[in-house]
């Protein structure tokens, strides 16, 4: 049922972008992308890990991306999409040993000190890098074929929908395996998981793995539809924003992320476009009424609707 | 009644004469041409570069319109801030172009965002001229046809500054570099280095230091420089940390010991009374008020005029009002020329054509689209030494030198870095 409904929405997505305003499928294009990212501090929040360094990992994909183009002279999009799986798994499967024995405030502090490391890094080797100017990112071929100019926005969107589609579902998969129920247990209480005989380690470093490639995978889909890249990607601002679009959305559902997503990203346009000098601002007041009006996040709406619309069926009967 | 009252007032409007003489507007003129101008209007560089770069474009815009628009069009500016992540500024630039529906966008004080905007522009054959941004990667790695730059690159201000040292102070032996750790920072040392040792290849480096943008404290690296006492230090720092060498500076006898040579001129008018004596200062063209000569171009004293008169001084700082002009210039004239060659409202392939290796008049002179395939301005290099005038008590700009455009740019299709380590070949120099 919950599949249906999942599915129910996603043919939404991809039936009305191709009557929207072009500005606005980017905006979703955008949402989608960075939707993946949220995904991956939502998975690491369900375990009560808290993590202020995703960005990282989105970085890592955008700049995989990057140096694919630059260097490597690789255009094809999928190579691409392969290479920032793999350097994503192995990044956060190397920091993942270190990380995973940490909790709470540490977990958290950590992460984000791994990321500005990176931050630092892409700043300073200007070289190679070209530090704050960043790197451009032409427009990727798709399995061999050149997007024709007219449908590039619609062609980086379907890449982007389906592809995040498909990783939320094994996203979905994954909270519903044993490896994510135990994570789920972890967070209650770590040490009757190990006397259960589950290993606690192996299950968030598992996680954070995941949630490392949906990252990456995320940070490659977002550069090439802004078409450069730049290393602000890896700042506390921007895994601040993922956490933030993580309780917006609500961490009780894999579907929240894309809603959270959605919504920032449009309440940050309009807010640019209706108070340009105090855009700051509104974004804070709306992200703040929000958060007072629906601590549970955007997700806790379903919730709502649920309860009244059972309510409304049972007074009928 | 209201209504009533709306429509007379609303007849009178249509009835009234328009303010000034223009021909007619050409067939299939719009009603108005919609401008988007993107500029910093929060942030740590909006007060230096991005508000007075909106006020300068306020003055002018009104200057236009009262003079009966472009083309006779109206010209109506769409304002939004430049500052946030890059993704963000490219979803507004499409937002400008989908939502707003302008005709063109002016715009973009960061070097990032003028590598990120272009190939947006490209895609949604979008009008777009860059007006104040430094990077000479934006022409020298690319090639756009929608896209122009009516300023000059940064290659103006490392190269004027070099030969601006060398008739300053000829027998310099040793130099140091003090410059933010961005792109802004590396790309300004770099040209000014470069070019100071292929004009005078004993000169050495004694110290190149890289404070964080925005560190504030800049105490150590003085302490450093202090001690390596070079004969000229180097800087194109802005914002708080130009404001802390200044201040640090001057307590410690920095600009006592060593020439401080600014490559910028981050600062507002107003400042300048407050700059240390002996500070040598570029201005990224010729943006300054008395050059060039007021009394010889009517457009640079129309421009003071009309911001004192609206502001209560000129319109903030030298290169961002200046430059925000030169845009607005160039778009007019590009716009007028296209439809005298084309008989009606021109298209925008057709403003293109006509801006490619357009010449035109603006308050800081006279600019030539002249490099970058026509895309890419080239300006004189302004260079002063701040010196403290005794009997008025007041800063004044002296020992002044405009280096011709020609002397401080490469030629059409040779990249800046290359000009300088082949010797500046066919630089045109008094």
């Amino acid at each position: 049922m919950v599949i249906v409904r999942a599915l129910m929405g996603l043919a939404l997505f991809l039936v009305v972008p191709p009557f929207l305003p072009e500005w606005i499928t980017f905006l979703l294009t955008l949402a989608w992308a960075k939707a993946l990212a949220v995904l991956g501090v939502v998975l690491l929040l369900r375990g009560g890990l808290l993590t202020f360094g995703h960005a990282l990992y989105y970085a890592v994909g955008a700049y995989t991306a990057g140096f694919a183009v630059k260097f490597l002279g690789v255009h094809e999009g999928l190579v691409v999409l392969v290479l920032a799986v793999v350097t994503g798994a192995t990044t956060s499967a190397l920091l993942g040993l270190l990380l995973a024995r940490y909790r709470g405030v540490h977990f958290g502090l950590l992460n984000l000190a791994f990321s500005m490391v990176l931050y630092a890094i892409l700043l300073k080797f200007y070289a190679v890098t070209g530090g704050t100017d960043g790197l451009r990112l032409p427009t990727p071929l798709l399995a061999g074929i050149k997007p024709p100019p007219q449908s590039l926005r619609l062609t980086i969107y379907y890449v982007t929908v389906v592809l995040t589609a498909l990783l939320l579902y094994v996203a979905h998969r994954f909270t519903a395996s044993p490896l994510g129920y135990t994570l789920r247990a972890v967070r209650d209480n770590e040490v009757r998981v190990e006397y259960m005989g589950a290993s606690v380690r192996q299950a968030i470093y598992c996680s954070y793995i995941v949630a490392g490639v949906l990252a990456s995978v995320g940070g490659v889909l977002a550069g090439f539809s802004v078409g450069h890249i730049v290393p602000e990607v890896s700042f506390w601002t921007q895994s601040g924003e993922f956490v933030f679009v993580a309780l917006l959305g609500g961490t009780g559902s894999v579907v929240a992320p894309i809603a959270g997503s959605i919504v920032f990203e449009f309440v940050r346009n309009y807010a640019f476009k209706y108070s340009p000098y105090t855009w700051q601002m509104t974004l804070g007041i709306v992200l703040l009424i929000i958060i007072f009006f629906l601590p549970g996040g955007l997700w806790s709406l379903t919730g709502l609707a649920r309860r009244w619309g059972f309510a409304t069926r049972r007074w009928t009967r | 009644m209201k209504t009533r009252l709306m429509s007379v007032i609303a007849l009178i409007a249509v009835l009234s004469p328009p303010a000034a003489a223009q021909g007619p507007a050409p067939k299939g003129a719009p009603k108005e041409l919609r401008v988007g101008i993107v500029t910093l209007l929060s942030g740590p560089a909006s007060s230096t570069f991005g508000i007075p770069a909106k006020k300068a474009a306020d003055a002018w815009v009104e200057k236009i319109n009262e003079a009966g628009g472009i083309g006779g069009v109206k010209v109506v500016p769409v304002l939004t801030d430049e500052a946030g992540p890059g993704d963000k500024v490219v979803a507004e630039f499409r937002r400008l172009a989908a939502d707003e529906k302008v005709d063109l966008v002016i715009g973009y004080i960061s070097s990032a965002n003028c590598v990120a905007v272009p190939a947006v522009a490209e895609e949604l054959r979008l009008l777009t001229v860059l007006f104040d941004c430094g990077t000479t990667r934006v022409f020298e790695e690319a090639k756009y046809k929608y896209v122009f730059r009516t300023a000059a690159h940064t290659g103006i201000d490392g190269i004027g500054a070099a030969r601006y040292l060398l008739a300053a102070k000829p027998d310099v032996k040793t130099i140091a570099g003090l410059n933010q750790d961005y792109a802004w920072g590396r790309d300004s040392w770099e040209i000014f280095s470069r070019a100071l040792r292929k004009l005078k290849p004993d000169v050495q480096v004694v110290e190149t230091l890289w404070p964080k943008l925005f560190q504030g404290d800049l105490s150590a690296e003085i302490s450093k420089l202090l001690t390596a006492k070079p004969d000229v230090i180097f800087h194109s720092l802005w914002g708080t940390d130009l404001a802390s060498v200044n201040s640090q500076g001057r307590v410690r006898g920095l600009f006592r010991q060593s020439l401080v040579v600014h490559n910028n001129s981050a600062f507002l008018f107003k400042e300048f009374r407050d700059l240390p004596d002996g500070f040598v200062v570029g201005f990224r063209g010729t943006h300054w008020p008395e050059v060039p000569d007021p009394a010889r171009n009517p457009l640079q004293r129309e421009f003071v005029e009309r911001c004192t008169k609206k502001f209560g001084e000129p319109c903030g700082s030298p290169h961002g009002s200046y430059h925000m002009v030169q845009a607005l210039q160039g778009v007019k004239t590009a716009y007028e020329k296209a439809i005298k060659a084309t008989g009606r409202w021109p298209s925008a392939d057709d403003v293109v054509r006509a801006f490619e290796y357009l010449e035109f008049d603006s308050p800081s002179g006279r600019i030539a689209m002249a490099v970058g395939g026509g895309h890419q301005a080239i300006e004189d290099s302004l260079y002063g030494t701040v010196k403290l005038d005794a009997q008025r008590n007041q800063n004044v700009l002296t020992s002044v030198r405009v280096f011709p455009a020609k002397c401080v740019n490469p030629p059409d299709g040779v990249k800046t870095l290359d000009w300088i380590d082949q010797g500046f070949r066919g630089a045109q120099c008094p």
